[in-house]
């Protein structure tokens, strides 16, 4: 090996401690993001893949009955390619066990089994048997909820009759990713255990709903280029006189809708916070290797003096850098790529796909690696640069010393409070401003990325507060199946147990302005609601004015209006007729992208009578067993939902994968914020040692320099807390800024003990890190420091 | 030694000036300086310190630029020579001794040497170089297991390997103390009679110069005298 070669390897292995910690921060930057972009990628990938190959359909409508005749005309539609019509009917299955029957669907396949859009993907068993009537398919999640093998015969109320059905087979489908129950108002996905779906022979399921020679549902697929709107309107207008009540488009199919939430969410994290991670972890490499290999001017200039040229020079240094940052990279993509694969199984119980594959691109990976060994190099190399141009003779000098001036705060009187130490550390610090803003900035940015890591815990907390808490303080949600006469209200709150009633209509609309539209429900209120308020963050009550239309904040700026402003209100249920409305109100809402009216103002637009979509009710605790007996024999019911089954729901499907996300980036964090403060003082000690020595010939006690040393750490780590704070804010509000999810919004929230945390940790960073300097004081050798120029 | 004025001339240094500017002031190290150094002759450079000396000696080294004059490395002028010449000038032709030795401290004596040999053109082995200054059994330690006259000889062992023609000592024995100076100078002084590479030293100490073939003082950046000596003193009979 050549000198330089082995010089290479010991300056190495002396540097370990800080080659290590500089590794682990470049590590870190590219895991977090290899972790969090391999996981949405391979999401991503899966779903597309997915929708492609099982031919998912661009549009679904639900008729009450049409016959089958009209199945002809919306193929006849412009810009239909495929059509399909089916039955899709509820069902229920008692399950032993449970108190409450499983509810579900039956959906039709045609004679032979394979659909032309949204195509099964069988698990298990076999396909349907169409001499068999009673054969039928199984969704797996159910299947797998109950243990359901394929030959399990369940009992299963069609159309108010109990009949008995064989399992065959167990399926995927595109439609029933994310298993949703649907229904206006129903946001949340029921448990797996009780939401069954069912694939029959439409030839079977037709007599049991007496629905020969029509059907109640369709799905279409798109020719390339078509308007999707322009279909749908058609295709409304040709349905409503079958009880039509609006069609759909891909991104609004309930599974497909909540399927694109969860991604986006991810999204939320996986674009930015890696970006910060990677950007923060380059800057700091940056910064830490510059001083690193400004330390060794002497040498580069001796090297220089030797006959040694620019290249060969550069070249050394580079390999130093570079054995750095591989060390680094390959142990940041090893764990990214293993922290990808364990959270790509977070999302594997609730998205079900047949193929839900890890995959990392090498593309990704080397984006992490460019981004940090980039800036490594740049920040070692320019050092170099810097040193070599300089004539050896100069460079060989130590460098000139900086010209002392009393500062500013000295000329204030500040130094003579101060001890002879204390000066020495203030000088020091306005002597070298730039080092000092380095520094500070580094450890405040190691400060902001705890913070950035820890604001999701207090982001969802804050959020669920305020949605489950505060904006919804009903227990229970009675959505019926079409809107109800206004007494509905009058009659639930009758009911034994019930403490509060209170009425909510929900109106599915399209909104429009100019070309941005948006679908999504006007909810009406009554005047004074309790139990369903408006609220916005930070926990403010936000009354819907008597007349105009409320907008939740993000609903207004995708249809980009204020205030003053009108939209024009596409009904897209009864008359679908336009209207408009005027904008009394944004809102900053944390869920949902919803309209907000009072209920008069909404008859009055609608042009109808009262009718009412949802009661909420309040129940004594007690009487809940019993209420729930009574709302099941209550007519129309679609649905009854608990607010506390649906908070619980949420908290485990996408807040536990929010929370594991919170804590890979909360550790990363941590981590680079400890290698950062470690490198300060280790930096800081190398290029202070021969002063202090100094200082120790000149009398000095060992306790008086620690003094100056760790005292002018200390002064970087109280400038950064503050700094890193309020960094670590503005991230969170740059990461919050790119997208606005439709279901729901982290609000801008850090807890004082989120700031706490991050100031704890990189306070116990420091606290080692000035013990280990402090050995290394107790160790420094007063001749040698004071004779050697390295 | 053979008269010198009958040798070629190796280095050929006419109107030196050397200004620096520190802060507001601008100093004046060299004020046109005019010198001739011959082959396989041996200078000693004597002048309290600011006279110029080491700024001298870094222009003939290529260590730094003069503001104006030139230099002539036998027929190269390397007045106009751009860092990559400078670099190859120092590589191939000159070897340095500084007072505070400029060892590598992660390499041993050997790998110090190493150095130089990895990049000369027809070096001699490190072992032979470090075996000229004594130091064949050490050749293993590291710079902080030798002491100052031990690392100055590994620093002259690592100048002398690539055999070169010029040998240039910034106040070798700066940081020695007297014995351990004299062991050093007497290292120089057999290197240049056995290698005949043309050898300058810088000294403040003035009775130095008597190991000299020629002695050049300087004082406030300017040769103020160059007086030959009639015999060169051996090292070791030298007191200071």
């Amino acid at each position: 090996m050549s000198a330089l070669g082995t010089k290479l390897v010991r300056d190495l292995r002396r540097l370990l401690g800080q080659a290590l910690t500089i590794a682990l921060v470049v590590a870190c930057g590219i895991a977090s993001y290899v972790t969090l972009r391999s996981a949405y990628a391979s999401l991503l990938a899966a779903r597309d893949g997915y929708y492609t190959s099982c031919r998912f359909a661009d549009v679904f409508a639900h008729v009450r009955r049409a016959p089958e005749s009209v199945a002809g005309r919306i193929a006849a539609i412009p810009g239909v390619a495929v059509a399909e019509t089916r039955l899709v009917e509820p069902v229920m299955i008692p399950i032993e066990g449970l108190p409450e029957p499983a509810t579900g669907r039956v959906v039709s396949l045609p004679r032979g089994g394979e659909p032309r859009l949204n195509a099964l993907a069988l698990r298990a068993g076999r396909t349907l048997d169409s001499s068999h009537p009673d054969e039928a398919l199984l969704i797996e999640s159910f299947a797998r909820a109950h243990h359901l093998e394929p030959g399990a015969r369940l009992s299963v109320v069609m159309n108010g009759v109990l009949r008995t059905v064989t399992v065959v087979g167990i399926v995927l489908s595109p439609e029933y990713v994310m298993a949703v129950g649907g229904g206006a108002g129903q946001e949340f996905a029921p448990e797996d255990k009780r939401f069954a779906v069912f694939f029959m022979d439409r030839d079977a399921v037709a007599p049991l709903f007496d629905k020969e020679g029509a059907f109640d549902d369709v799905s279409l697929r798109l020719q390339p280029g078509a308007s999707e709107l322009r279909v749908r309107d058609e295709l409304d207008a040709l349905l409503a006189p079958y009880g039509g009540v609006g069609s759909v488009g891909r991104s609004r199919q309930p599974s497909a809708f909540f399927v694109d939430n969860e991604l986006s969410q991810l999204e939320t994290y996986a674009t930015v916070a890696p970006m910060l991670f990677l950007g923060v972890a380059a800057f700091l490499v940056n910064v830490v290797l510059s001083r690193l290999v400004h330390l060794q001017r002497p040498q580069i200039a001796t090297l220089k003096a030797l006959g040694y040229d620019r290249v060969r020079i550069g070249l050394h240094y580079l390999e130093l850098v570079l054995v750095i940052v591989a060390l680094g990279a390959v142990g940041g993509v090893a764990l990214g790529a293993w922290l990808g694969r364990g959270m790509l199984g977070l999302y594997e119980p609730y998205f079900r796909f047949p193929d839900l594959s890890y995959r990392l691109d090498a593309s990704l990976a080397a984006v992490g690696i460019l981004v940090s060994g980039g800036s490594a190099v740049l920040g070692g190399l320019a050092v170099v640069v810097r040193v070599v141009r300089l004539p050896p003779a100069e460079a060989m000098q130590p460098e000139a010393p900086p010209t002392y001036e009393p500062s500013l705060l000295e000329r204030m009187g500040v130094a003579a409070l101060l001890s002879p130490e204390g000066r020495m550390v203030l000088r020091e610090l306005t002597r070298r401003p730039l080092r000092v803003a380095l520094s500070v900035a580094g450890i405040a940015c190691g400060v902001a990325i705890v913070v950035v890591g820890g604001f999701t815990f207090d982001a969802f907390e804050g959020m669920l507060d305020l949605e489950f808490e505060t904006a919804e303080r009903h227990d229970v949600a009675v959505s019926f199946i079409e809107p109800v006469r206004a007494s509905a209200v009058r009659e639930l709150s009758s009911l034994p147990g019930v403490l509060a009633a209170e009425p909510l209509r929900a109106v599915p609309v399209r909104l429009r302005v100019g070309h941005r539209f948006h679908e999504t429900a006007v909810l009406g209120h009554p005047e004074g609601a309790e139990l369903r308020r408006v609220v916005e963050w930070p926990w403010r009550v936000v009354p819907v004015a008597a007349d105009g239309v409320v907008l939740a904040d993000a609903l207004a700026r995708k249809l980009g209006v204020s205030v003053g402003d009108t939209v024009s209100v596409e009904v897209l249920e009864g008359d679908r007729r336009v209207r408009t409305a005027l904008v009394t109100g944004i809102v900053g809402e944390v869920f949902g992208m919803m309209a907000h009216m009072q209920l008069p103002a909404l008859h009055r637009m609608l042009g109808q009578e009262p009718a009412i979509s949802t009661v909420l009710l309040r129940i004594d605790p007690a009487a809940e067993e019993l209420v729930d007996q009574r709302l099941k024999r209550f007519p129309k019911v679609a649905s009854v939902g608990k607010r506390a089954q649906s908070l619980e729901l949420f908290r485990r499907q996408s807040a536990e994968n929010m929370r594991v996300t919170a804590v890979i980036l909360t550790l990363f964090g941590c981590a680079i914020a400890v290698a950062i403060v470690y490198n300060n003082a280790r930096i800081a000690l190398s290029v202070r040692g021969r002063d202090l020595a100094s200082l120790r010939v000149l009398g000095f006690t060992r306790r008086e320099i620690s003094g100056v040393l760790l005292g002018e750490l200390a002064t970087y780590v109280v400038l950064a807390l503050p700094l890193g704070m309020w960094l670590g804010r503005g991230l969170v509000v740059l990461m919050m800024s790119t997208v606005d999810a439709e279901i729901y919004r982290l609000p801008v929230v850090v807890s004082s003990a989120t700031y706490a945390f991050g100031v704890a940790t990189t306070l116990v960073a420091a606290l080692v890190s000035a013990l280990v300097v402090r050995r290394k004081l107790d160790e420094l050798d007063l001749v040698s420091a004071l004779k050697a120029r390295e | 030694m053979v008269p010198q004025r009958e040798m070629p001339v190796v280095l050929r240094a006419r109107n030196l000036v050397k200004t620096y500017r520190m802060g507001e002031v601008e100093v004046v190290a060299l004020r046109g300086v005019d010198l001739d150094l011959y082959e396989g002759e041996l200078v000693v450079l004597v002048g309290a310190s600011g006279s110029g000396k080491s700024t001298l000696l870094n222009i003939l080294g290529g260590l730094d630029a003069a503001t104006s004059g030139d230099v002539h490395y036998r027929e190269h002028d390397l007045t106009i020579a751009d860092d990559d010449k400078l670099t190859a000038y120092r590589r191939e032709h000159v070897g340095f001794v500084f007072q505070f030795y400029n060892l590598i401290p992660s390499l041993t004596a050997r790998e110090n040497v190493a150095l130089v040999t990895d990049i000369a053109d027809d070096p001699m082995a490190p072992e032979d170089a470090l075996a000229l200054v004594d130091l064949a059994e050490r050749m293993d330690h590291f710079p902080s297991e030798l002491s100052g006259g031990e690392q100055q000889r590994v620093a002259i062992a690592r100048a002398i390997a690539k055999r070169p023609e010029l040998l240039l000592c910034d106040e070798p024995t700066g940081a020695l103390d007297y014995q351990t100076g004299q062991v050093v100078l007497a290292v120089i002084d057999r290197i240049n009679r056995e290698l005949g590479a043309t050898t300058a030293v810088i000294t403040h100490n003035a009775p130095i110069a008597r190991m000299a073939d020629r002695t050049i003082r300087m004082g406030d950046g300017r040769i103020r005298e160059i007086t030959v000596n009639a015999d060169r003193v051996p090292p070791s009979e030298l007191t200071w």
